[in-house]
């Protein structure tokens, strides 16, 4: 059985069959080839796969296929505007949040979202929003740092 | 070209010395002086592979898909111990989208840990030992697949605890299940002189658990076939031992095998080696004929690669009043797991503190679990908490303050090798660390802090290898536009490995960093270089990439000076210009040397220097933690960490920042929440996912981490002066932790992890 779903990916509008039972991040990384977006456990506890859906950061290998009909989503891949970094990515370079990297999309679509609902967090609300993205390289002050960095309108 | 011999090659590696025969150059190029006024090293340098990282476009082994491509998946043994019968497959073959199923009915007998097992063995020995391999056109359908098995199996009694593997009754798992069949064993002195010269004895037993690495990319590979030439993708952190490794199992030519890593997501000591399910994929791509992907999900990263033994330390010390340490004794042993891991942990007590007498016996078991690998500093996070919990308990117990008794037993030399260090900066980590901590203002007598939240400070030191050494290349390319590349058989993990490389050549050769390309993690394309585990790849690979880029130079002042007719002697080389010293109209752009040349590529390929004769090169350091433990709920919280490290020169202190504060986080986690539990009824690891198996979120960190570098070169070692880093960061801080722990309430925590079930228990009985 396959399904239709209609929805926005980084502000371009998709049209897929595809089965109930994918996950959205199978769509993301296998059908639409946005392999940003990465798999670090498949139940909901690592957070590589965030991305940002109406708003808000879900856990893509918690979202199943038909869950995304009519959605609006962001992935890492849609932060760079005509061909400049956003000054999110910037600022995790600047303060070294970045070292392997595999956490680091999962990373910046938590603070994405977090940024663009509340544009001057705390430091308690940074941490709240990335509580769910382990880094197991890192340490987490350098990504606290950035995002802090990235107040006001984000988008 | 710069003259070279072939010297006995000797340093540690993450588990013992590794002995080789390397090509060095025959003379060192001087060292950069301490406080030499560099430009590009030692500053903080945004990475290299940034832009890749942030903006998502990095491809990692896990992102790698090829046209055609298949999909594996593993069976693995449910049993602890078990021996296949018989395996049935025809059922899962006939699934639709199945291609292909290997097992040892199917596979050559390739041998497989040291050559005490095989690919697939008949006999399984932990859980997770590999049974069956599918190849189909979906992950999905690989899964199902694993389910349409039938194996049957005869279970065998199974052990799963070193003290009791060790016991004469156990099951055996090998012909014995002690490792080689005897103990690491060392000492020195009399050890009864020194007991007896002693004032106070103590003696106490402390406990580590076993860890798992638990990576954020999972260990895989994608492998294709160009008829009898493989190339393989793989996350690891040693593309040549891959290559080897591979070549070997497949009975192929090293040059047929191309092992490519661009970036990884972790390894920390788990991926330092072929593994299994590269070979898996390799047999099924060649059947299929198409190319293969295999990625372990964390289920099987829990069970079968790798994992930190675990330990039980028995110690017994002896000091004089005065503080003098006059005997220590280490006995321990731990779980290698089903197959060969040095589980030893004693190396930082034989050398750390000054003391004449000293034995060490360490005895590694196997028992039937997932064998381990080394994970950052194999033996001395284990052993660092034993002996600096002892350490502390016996300055308690003749009444110094445990910084002064640790200065008082300081350690000039190397003990071990009876040799001088290359450099030993332990004192300024000791002082600048407490410093900061506040050691002095703000540390009170145990047990002492009032109220239900209890606080408390503690230390501890650190000791590892770390200098590297040869055999290590990297080859420099400088194009007509002075643009250059430089290629080295090294990886990044994600240390900045890319970006120190291009600093170093910058530094030289004195080109933008922008201009400089660099290519690494390709065993096609680059000269040999190691593996990247024990903290050894910036010193190994830095001071041949500053080699390379000398040479260079020589090279471009030696083309000046044909194209100008001045002699060499006569030029200097200024921000990539050479002009004459006696007539500075004569002067050429590096640039314009190449192009006159009429090469359109200059190439050198630059070696890592033989490490000095005579020395023995370690890092040192020092963590301080404040703590508070909140006696209701037995919950610990880290208020502020300090690491204080003797380190060499740090080539880019953004990185370096980055690998301190991801090894306190690691060394938090094992102190006190990450542990592998299995069940002793079943045999069975109950924490195979990552919320069971507990790593530190954002929320168990530190208010305050503050890194402290008191080094600025160990100007002996290398032309970089560079020590490792990846592992020092990480060895004190669980030690330093339980300290702190002590020090807040006032009782002695010896095992880790330091739950809160095992705080109240301790507090209340
Ligand atoms: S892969 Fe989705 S949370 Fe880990
Ligand atoms: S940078 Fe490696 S997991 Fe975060």
């Amino acid at each position: 059985m396959t399904i239709e779903l209609n929805f926005t990916i980084n502000e371009k509008k998709i049209t897929l069959k595809t089965e109930p039972n994918r996950r959205l991040l199978d769509i993301l990384r296998q059908e639409l080839n946005l392999t940003g977006t990465k798999e670090g456990c498949a139940i909901g506890e690592c957070g590589a796969c965030t991305v940002v859906m109406n708003g808000k950061a879900v856990n893509s290998c918690l979202v199943l296929a038909p869950q995304i009909n009519g959605a609006e989503i962001l992935t890492v891949e849609g932060l760079e505007k005509d061909q400049r970094l956003h000054f999110l990515q910037e600022n995790f370079l600047k303060h070294g949040a970045v070292q392997c990297g595999f956490c680091t999309p999962g990373m910046l679509m938590s603070a994405y979202a977090l940024l663009s609902k509340n544009p001057n967090p705390t430091e308690a609300e940074v941490k709240e929003a990335i509580a769910g993205n382990l880094c197991r390289c890192t340490g987490y002050k350098q990504i606290i740092d950035a995002i802090l960095e990235t107040e006001g309108d984000i988008k | 070209m710069s003259s070279r011999k072939i010297i006995k090659s000797k340093y540690f590696f993450e588990e013992d010395f590794v002995e080789s025969l390397a090509e060095v150059p025959v003379e060192k190029t001087e060292a950069w002086a301490s406080g030499a006024e560099l430009k590009v090293v030692g500053k903080p340098t945004q990475r290299k592979d940034g832009y890749d990282k942030v903006s998502g476009s990095a491809q990692y082994t896990f992102d790698i898909s090829l046209p055609k491509m298949a999909f594996a998946k593993t069976l693995r043994s449910p049993h602890p111990h078990a021996r296949i019968l018989n395996i049935d497959v025809s059922k899962a073959k006939k699934l639709p989208g199945v291609l292909e199923i290997i097992t040892h009915q199917n596979t050559p007998k390739i041998p497989w840990y040291f050559g005490m097992s095989f690919l697939f063995d008949t006999t399984l020995r932990f859980e997770g030992d590999e049974v069956a391999c599918v190849a189909a056109e979906s992950e999905h359908i690989a899964e199902q697949a694993l389910q349409l098995i039938r194996v049957e199996y005869e279970e065998l009694p199974f052990t799963i605890e070193a003290g009791q593997a060790m016991s004469e009754a156990a099951p055996k798992i090998h012909d014995t299940n002690i490792l080689r069949g005897r103990p690491d064993t060392y000492e020195r002195g009399d050890i009864e002189k020194g007991f007896a010269e002693a004032d106070v004895v103590l003696e106490e037993t402390f406990t580590t658990q076993t860890a798992v690495h638990n990576t954020t990319e999972p260990h895989c590979s994608v492998v294709n076939w160009d008829g009898d030439r493989l190339t393989v993708w793989d996350s690891t952190q040693g593309i040549f031992s891959v290559r080897d490794g591979i070549a070997d199992s497949l009975g192929i030519p090293a040059s047929h095998v191309r092992v490519i890593k661009k970036y990884m997501g972790g390894g920390f000591g788990s991926k330092l080696a072929a593994g299994k399910y590269t070979v898996m994929a390799a047999l099924l791509a060649k059947k299929i004929g198409r190319p293969v992907k295999i990625a372990l999900d964390r289920k099987e990263m829990n069970l079968a690669v790798g994992n930190r033994p675990d330990s039980v330390q028995k110690l017994k010390i002896g000091a004089k009043k005065d503080g003098t340490l006059t005997a220590m004794v280490h006995e321990s042993y731990g779980a290698s797991g089903a197959y060969p891991s040095g589980a030893a942990c004693s190396w930082p007590f034989r050398t750390i503190y000054q003391c004449p007498n000293l034995n060490t016996i360490d005895y590694s078991v196997y028992i039937n679990a997932g064998p381990g690998r080394p994970m950052r500093a194999p033996g001395h996070v284990q052993g660092t908490f034993g002996m600096d919990s002892i350490i502390d308990d016996m300055a308690e117990k003749i009444g110094m303050d445990p910084l002064e008794f640790r200065l008082k037993n300081y350690a000039e030399i190397d003990q071990v090798g009876n040799a001088p260090y290359t450099s030993k900066r332990l004192h300024e980590c000791y002082q600048q660390g407490a410093a900061a901590i506040g050691w002095y203002q703000k540390r009170r007598p145990a047990g002492s802090s009032p109220g239900k939240i209890k606080k408390g400070i503690g230390m501890a030191s650190q000791i590892w290898w770390g200098g590297g050494g040869p055999p290590a290349y990297a080859t420099l390319k400088l194009n007509r536009d002075g643009s250059a590349t430089v290629i080295a058989g090294t990886q990044d993990l994600g240390t900045g490995t890319y970006t120190f490389i291009a600093q170093v050549a910058a530094e030289v050769l004195e080109i933008p960093l922008d201009n400089i390309n660099v290519i690494l993690g390709d065993t096609g394309v680059a000269p040999y270089g190691p593996s990247s585990g024990g903290s050894t790849t910036a010193p190994s690979i830095s001071p041949a990439v500053r080699d390379a880029a000398e040479q260079m130079k020589t090279k471009l002042i030696s083309g000046a000076a044909a194209i100008l007719e001045v002699p060499e002697r006569e030029l200097s080389y200024r921000n990539a210009v050479i002009s004459a010293i006696t007539d500075s109209e004569k002067k050429l752009g590096i640039s314009d040397v190449v192009r006159q040349m009429r090469e359109r590529v200059l190439v050198t390929t630059g070696l890592r220097n033989a490490n000095p004769e005579g020395y023995t090169i370690n890092s040192f350091g020092a963590q301080f933690a404040e703590v508070e433990v909140d006696i209701d709920t037995g919950k610990i919280r880290l208020l502020k960490v300090v690491a204080a490290h003797d380190v060499g020169r740090i080539l880019n202190p953004l990185t370096s920042d980055n690998q301190f504060h991801g090894g306190i986080i690691q060394g938090i986690g094992f102190a006190l929440m990450e542990e592998r539990i299995m069940d002793p009824m079943t045999g069975k690891t109950l924490t195979t996912n990552l919320h069971n198996y507990k790593v530190p979120t954002v929320m168990d960190t530190p208010t305050e981490i503050e890194v402290i570098i008191v080094s600025d070169s160990d100007p002996l070692i290398s032309n970089t002066g560079v020590k490792g880093i990846g592992e020092p960061a990480h060895i004190p801080t669980a030690a330093a932790i339980a300290n702190a722990v002590y020090n807040a309430i006032g009782v002695r925590m010896k095992s880790l992890p330091m739950t809160p079930d095992k705080i109240l228990h301790a507090l209340f009985g």
